[in-house]
């Protein structure tokens, strides 16, 4: 039967984070830089994709819950909603996020719970997902002085989303905070080795913080679900 | 032979195990910037519906081929040399792969 209460909370909110970075990687396909990264991306957002199918098969019905929620129903992390950008602006969007579900699945993998299972079949997925992003990085930051400054922007543009990514998300059994400092660690390795600098700024401000787990989100989300809900609402039940 | 392009990357080949015990076979082409990014892209394209254990990539310039002007002597002299085939064995029952 269906998780009830916090539990379905929480596989509803992590079924977000995937469902909204699946839509967005999917927004490349046909505008990809070179076909082979074209694919690379489709299948990441494919992996997400199924991760967020079984998350919300947890909590309720899945078109229900990816078609017929509104905007402030939501419950991802702002990170992932932010427009796909440059290519330099999809790859740090992908480091920061899949280092974050990397060490998240991993912790969840190993706690008790309903989410377990999926857990460990997923953290296979999104360590794949982390080596592309790592790989792109190193060779944007240390590549030519455009790919350099382009990747150097990204990483500072999207720093202030990245502290929500570490509140506390009701129901799940892992302690989210506790997940900063490793992830940091693993981040600003890959982001030296890439010639490039973390922001000294903060990674959150007043306006962002923790928005997006409540249900608060950035302009551009709106006009994504738009789109991402407008067939399932002009054709209820339409299938292929 | 020479796709490299500015933009794309060189050209590589990429051979894949299907299953142990068996030889690498060619799949297709790719392009990439490098060879950690070529394994990677191969991995995408060639064995995301579980077609492989093992991937090689090997640069399209590094692969040496007969040339179609050469097909004559390199070929056709084995056509008519039938005691060449190992057709006068029996095959013991139950090998495979031969």
């Amino acid at each position: 039967m269906f998780l009830t209460g916090r539990a379905a909370d929480a596989a509803v909110a992590l079924g977000d984070d995937a469902l909204v970075l699946s839509h967005r990687l999917g927004e490349w396909a046909g505008h990809a830089p070179m076909l082979e990264e074209e694919v690379a991306l489709a299948n990441i957002a494919l992996d997400l994709l199924g991760q967020a199918r079984f998350l919300y098969s947890l909590a309720g019905d899945e078109d229900e819950l990816a078609y017929l929620r509104e905007e402030r129903a939501f419950r991802n992390a702002q990170l992932v909603e932010r427009p796909n950008g440059d290519f330099a602006s999809t790859i740090a969007r992908q480091l920061y996020f899949s280092s974050y579900q990397e060490l998240l699945y991993t912790e969840l993998a190993s706690a008790e719970g309903e989410l377990a299972p999926l857990a460990a079949k997923a953290v296979k997925e999104v360590a794949y997902h982390r080596d592309h992003a790592v790989q792109w990085t190193l060779r944007l930051g240390d590549g030519t002085a455009e790919s350099s400054r382009r990747m150097q922007a990204a990483l500072t543009d999207l720093w202030r989303y990245t502290g929500e990514l570490f509140d506390p998300v009701e129901g799940l059994p892992v302690d989210t905070a506790a997940l900063r400092e490793p992830w940091l660690a693993s981040v600003s390795a890959v982001v030296r080795q890439a010639t490039l600098t973390l922001p000294d700024g903060p990674d959150r401000s007043g306006w962002t913080a923790g928005g997006g787990r409540h249900g608060i989100h950035t302009e551009a989300f709106g006009r994504m679900i738009a789109e991402m809900q407008h067939l399932h609402r002009a054709h209820p039940g339409a299938t292929w | 032979m020479n796709g490299a392009t500015s933009t794309e990357g060189p050209l590589w080949e990429v051979f894949v195990r299907s299953r142990r015990g068996l030889s690498h076979t060619h799949a297709g082409s790719l392009h990439a910037p490098d060879a950690t990014m070529a394994l990677r892209n191969a991995r995408d394209l060639y064995t995301r519906r579980g077609e492989g254990v093992s991937i090689w990539v090997v640069p399209a310039t590094a692969v040496i081929a007969s040339s179609p002007d050469e097909k004559d002597p390199f070929f056709d002299p084995a056509a008519d040399k039938a005691y060449r085939h190992p057709t006068f064995y029996e095959i013991p029952e139950g090998v495979k792969h031969l």
